[in-house]
């Protein structure tokens, strides 16, 4: 990705085992902390690496270099271990705050509970952190769930919106816009920027969504 | 020790060096759209090149001084007033207490940074002071500049402004009503002659798009659309087709990539761009080129000049030493 960055793509198909192996990489090269390096950024299917285009140690032959710490890093990272971490996400799957499983239970011809019920049953992992503060991609949707994005994007996704797309689960930290069905809402604050670490969800992490009632929603915002 | 904002200006945030090292989780790097500017401004206030200072955009703030500080304005080239008086620009220029600095507007150019000896002195959040207002954290309250706020700066920096200047050798007063220097630094990202050339690689999606959109791409004059803002430069011109639409997974991008949205109007993305994203890019700018391409007003033209991987870095070597040749100057004039 032009001159300040490296993006290595190991195929272009989800799969939660190579998303794994993509963790353990990420944490052998953060590991191997080289001053030219600013940021570390495993995603869905690759690894990116960010650099200070104007660090005096930048080696001239940049593609060379950072293809020789990859290979480097997978020797060292070896064994794909977890992160080790469980998140759970209480979910307020109330038709008040699931904006759209009214029109989702028509197009999958599944009750509205029973969107819930799928949706909190299977065991879900963080495969990437991005494009907004602290917001996750989530994996492992059960695929009787798996819609399309909305045609039209909503231009303001409520803080907190628990949505799915395609196969994942997004929870949104902030109030943007999105394209992604919402089924949800958590009172959880998802970013933080005075907390250590900020962000509630890091890649890798194991996800379980765990319903809640309207009220227990509105006790705990 | 703080400064009083009478008038905010269009949009005037503090910004640094940039947040780095936490696109894992999301954060957006932020940071000054003209790193170089950015650099210069400090350097000749004796701070380190990623300092925050406040980055003005188009209309300018005016600003009271409750105390002496050493400032310098540098980036695009802005009609600015000290007391009324011209403020001369891309130099150290010394305030005193009560002293009144009005930026007006931007001449040639968009943005420019206002550097203060000592530093603005916000609090810092996750490792920088810079302001990212869509989550509204960093800088001042992470939000632009209001009528009635007061900016802090550094403790000392009335002392380190007196110290600093007494330090600076060849001192030449203009006039009387302003104590600066005969001498400034280069200004090396203005947009003297439009359409500005800027340097772009290849996207990794360039291949997708059609023979035609491939070629439009680097030939076409761009124009910074109005809706352009931090996050992103949206290009008017024509519109740019891939052979199929098929969607993409998100996936990293970067400062500088271009990405095109269904519709085809690319969008640059500069200092506040989200980390992933799922439009193809079919561009990226060469780093040496981003803050020059940040200086374009809205309306502002561009044209890209395709180059490489190793073009792009000759790039970077030839503007590290213009840089530094300036800057070493200014190292030795401090001693």
């Amino acid at each position: 990705m032009g001159d300040a960055a490296v993006y290595a793509e190991f195929g272009d198909v989800i799969d939660l085992e190579a998303n794994r192996a993509l963790q353990a990489l990420a944490a052998a090269l953060r590991a191997r902390q080289m001053p030219w390096v600013r940021d570390i950024v495993p995603a869905l299917c690759g690894i990116a690496l960010h650099f200070d285009p104007f660090h005096p140690q930048l080696p001239e032959a940049i593609l060379e270099s950072c293809e020789a710490l990859l290979v480097e890093g997978f020797q060292s990272a070896g064994k794909h271990e977890d992160s080790g971490r469980r998140v759970e996400v209480p979910v307020c799957y109330a038709p008040e705050l699931g904006l759209d499983l009214a029109e989702l239970a028509r197009q999958l011809a599944l009750s509205q509970e029973e969107i819930a019920r799928r949706h909190a049953k299977s065991e879900h992992r963080v495969l990437m952190v991005g494009f907004s503060p602290g917001q996750p991609y989530i994996g492992g949707l059960d695929p009787k769930l798996s819609v399309p994005r909305r045609a039209t994007p909503r231009t303001r996704m409520p803080e907190g919106a628990i949505a799915i797309a395609n196969l994942q689960t997004a929870v949104y930290p902030h109030e943007t816009p999105g394209g992604w069905s919402i089924i949800g809402r958590t009172p959880l604050r998802v970013f933080d920027p005075t907390l250590k670490p900020p962000s509630l969800f890091a890649p890798g992490d194991r996800v379980r969504f765990v319903p809640i009632s309207l009220s227990e929603f509105e006790r705990l915002t | 020790m703080s400064i009083l904002v009478n008038k905010p200006g269009l949009l005037s945030s503090v910004q640094d060096g940039g947040r780095h090292g936490l696109q894992h989780l999301g954060v957006v790097p932020c940071g000054a759209m003209d790193g170089i500017a950015l650099a210069f401004a400090n350097a000749l206030v004796g701070n380190t090149a990623g300092e925050a200072a406040l980055e003005v955009t188009v209309l300018g703030p005016e600003l009271l001084f409750e105390e002496g500080a050493l400032v310098a304005l540098c980036g695009a080239a802005f009609d600015a007033r000290l007391n009324g008086a011209m403020l001369p620009l891309d130099r150290p220029v010394l305030l005193s207490k009560g002293d009144r600095l009005h930026v007006v507007r931007a001449v040639l150019g968009s943005r420019a940074y206002l550097a203060v000896a000592g530093g603005i002195a916000t609090a810092p959040v996750l490792g920088s002071r810079s302001t990212y207002v869509p989550a509204r954290f960093g800088g001042l309250e992470g939000r632009a500049l209001r009528m009635g706020d007061r900016l802090p700066v550094a403790k000392d920096a009335a002392r380190l402004a007196a110290t600093r200047y007494a330090r600076l050798q060849s001192k030449k007063v203009f006039d009387g009503a302003i104590r600066s220097v005969a001498w400034s630094v280069p200004a090396l990202t203005r947009p003297e002659r439009e359409p500005i050339v800027v340097h772009a690689m290849k996207g990794r999606h360039h291949d997708l798009f059609d023979a035609a959109s491939q070629r439009l791409f680097f030939e076409a004059t761009w124009r910074v659309s109005p809706d352009s803002n931090r996050v992103g430069f949206r290009l008017s011109g024509p519109l740019l087709k891939r052979e199929r639409a098929a969607e993409l997974n998100s996936e990293p991008a970067c400062l500088g990539s271009v990405q095109v949205p269904t519709g085809g109007q690319p969008i640059a993305l500069m200092a506040d761009h989200q980390t992933t994203g799922g439009y193809p890019k079919i561009a990226e700018i060469a780093a040496a080129d981003v803050p020059r391409l940040a200086q374009l007003p809205p309306g502002g033209s561009v044209h890209f000049a395709r180059c490489t991987l190793e073009q792009a870095g000759e790039l970077r070597r030839v503007l590290r030493h213009r840089m530094d040749t300036a800057l070493r100057a200014l190292n030795w004039t401090f001693r």
